[in-house]
């Protein structure tokens, strides 16, 4: 994990222990045992980063509320800083503060209860639940749920009756654990917008209810759909930037192939979904570009223009790797298709090296079971690039045709491209310019601006 | 749990269809609706005479005003309610995916969960027996 990871996480929980350590009462006990504290406090550093989200997960199930699990967490926390550099550090941390938690929360259900009964029946439900935990062996099983926990969270976070910028939002924020102001940089929106769509969705999960669970095997390929549109609508936010100064934006990459690592690893493991192994080898496949798309000043480099030594090879071994196992199940969904075309060009030595009339068959399927605008788009390129530019341009006419492309700057681009290879220059300028019109963001325009200047 | 669906669909659609994939559909409706009910499911249905038999009761400048036709000016429009006794949100959606309207594309329906206004028509009560209001 990268430094950057680490400072995020640290500062989580940098909050509660500095109001711990101004309080008189504890200054005596801070001064006599300062070193341990300091190993707990980086104990408790290194366990929030590796665990922290996976906790939330099951106080989430156990207490019923995102709210209260999140406060009553890092109550934990903090209680496991002012008591283990005395007590000891217990043998199994994580039951601990899964415990300790839901005795946090129970607390704050109670102060809460004063002030308004209806909270009364809750906290004697949590009450009557801590019990019979502490009966049974809830230590055995806690493994298991831990991990099924994570996926009821993310399941739960990409529900299809919560808006779709909500799906988003809520993961990011509840599975990856950004905070409010990292997910709002990283799209452009201010953090008040987001923080109330954060609230909205964690009420409409709260009053409708939804409830908090894995999804039953027959909704289940509907339902990991959506989680994949979340993952992958993330990784391309990150990947190509819709407005703004910057191409790439590297933390929502990461953070996508992480989440998408995550759901890969939950899988059972007989029966891996191949579009999870699919998507995660596409986005790894594309990520392996990223150093060699953006020039040092900032300036979009094409396919074609890439130094491909500087493409991350170890990122392609992997992703390569992935798409052998999703091609083995013989089920070819879109991400797995996608996937593949990515590996043709992550194989080839350059453009002219490239296995176009491969690309342009993986297309055909792709067409088949996603037949978008986009995807037609894209295999009219290919063909470009297999047969030439005028059957390209015939292609891509027929697609802008169509009429849905009309404001995709793209379209126009790659129009216009053609146009170019054909010497048609007029025509070709023409096209830069609709493309030029429509697209926001800086590297691009600088981009069809130069094309445009260097038809003249 | 109680959930209220509301079938939506484009009006002369079902008169549309030839007269063997209409009774198609009614049929596959019908049966699965049998089923529903032997399980539990379905406490309620009622399907609705068409838009155009519906009439609008609203106030306006001051008195009541009554306009013909639907409140709603969609082009899918209210065919029927059904009320349904699920789990939960996941199950109500669960039965009603796997429904045959919703499976041969007769139209859309929306799931509703039932509020719960117990409390407060209790609380109405009580003050209603304080101070009962004049007939």
């Amino acid at each position: 994990m990268s430094d950057v990871r680490v400072t995020t996480r640290t500062l989580c929980i940098d909050l509660p222990f500095a109001k711990l350590n101004q309080r008189s009462r504890f200054a005596k006990v801070v001064v006599m045992s300062e070193r341990s504290t300091e190993q707990i406090r980086e104990l408790l550093d290194s366990l929030y980063r590796v665990d922290s989200r996976r906790i939330l997960a099951t106080l989430i199930r156990l207490l019923g509320d995102f709210d209260l699990a999140e406060e009553a967490m890092h109550e934990a926390f903090a209680a496991a800083l002012s008591l283990w550099p005395a007590r000891g550090v217990p043998d199994n941390p994580r039951p601990w503060l899964i415990s300790t938690a839901r005795f946090k929360a129970i607390d704050t259900l109670r102060r809460r209860a004063k002030f308004d009964a209806s909270q009364d029946e809750l906290v004697r439900y949590l009450e009557a639940q801590s019990s019979s935990a502490e009966s049974s062996n809830e230590e055995d099983g806690l493994e298991d749920s831990l991990e099924d926990d994570r996926l009821r969270l993310i399941f739960t976070c990409c529900h299809p009756s919560l808006p779709p910028e909500a799906r988003v939002a809520l993961t990011l924020r509840e599975v990856c654990g950004l905070t409010t102001e990292e997910i709002a940089k990283a799209f452009l929106t201010t953090p008040r917008t987001l923080a109330q769509r954060i609230v909205r969705a964690k009420a409409k999960i709260r009053d409708t209810p939804i409830p908090y669970e894995v999804p039953a095997t027959q909704e289940l390929p509907e339902r990991l759909d959506a989680v994949l549109q979340v993952i992958y609508l993330v990784f391309n936010e990150g990947y190509s930037a819709a407005a703004g100064a910057e191409v790439t934006r590297a933390e929502l990459t990461s953070e996508a192939i992480r989440l998408g690592r995550l759901l890969a690893e939950l899988q059972p493991k007989q029966e891996i979904e191949p579009e999870v192994v699919g998507l995660l080898s596409l986005m790894l496949l594309q990520e392996s570009r990223r150093a060699a798309r953006t020039s040092p000043t900032g300036e979009l480099i094409l396919l074609e223009n890439q130094d491909r030594s500087l493409w991350n090879r170890e990122q392609i071994a992997e992703g390569a790797a992935l798409l052998e196992k999703a091609l083995k199940s013989r089920r070819f969904g879109p991400y797995t298709l996608q996937a593949a075309i990515a590996a043709v060009h992550a194989e080839a030595e350059s453009v002219a090296a490239t296995d176009w009339r491969q690309i342009v068959a993986l297309y055909d399927r792709l067409l088949r079971i996603q037949p978008s605008p986009v995807v037609q788009l894209n295999r009219a390129v290919a063909i470009a690039m297999r047969d030439g530019p005028e059957v390209g341009l015939a292609q891509i006419d027929a697609v802008l045709e169509q009429g849905e492309l009309a404001n995709y700057y793209l379209a126009h681009s790659a129009q216009a491209d053609m146009y170019r290879r054909l010497g048609r220059t007029a025509e070709a300028r023409s096209s830069y310019q609709k493309a030029l019109a429509l697209t926001q963001q800086e590297p691009e325009r600088q981009f069809l601006q130069e094309r445009i200047r260097q038809l003249k | 749990m109680k959930y209220i669906c509301l079938g939506f669909l484009e009006p002369g659609k079902f008169d549309n269809m030839s007269e063997s994939e209409r009774n198609t559909v009614l049929d596959q409706c019908f049966s699965y609706n049998d089923e529903l009910r032997k399980n539990g499911h379905l406490l309620a249905e009622e399907p609705l005479q068409p838009p155009n038999t519906a009439v609008t009761v609203s106030w306006a400048n001051g008195k009541v005003a009554v306009t013909d036709g639907p409140y709603a000016e969609t082009k899918e429009q209210l065919g029927g309610i059904q009320v349904l006794e699920a789990r939960d949100l996941n199950h109500a959606i669960q039965l009603i995916s796997q429904s045959p309207g919703v499976k041969l594309n007769c139209g859309t329906i929306e799931i509703r969960p039932a509020a719960d206004i117990c409390e407060i028509i209790r609380e109405s009560e009580r003050r209603r027996r304080k101070h009962p209001s004049p007939r």
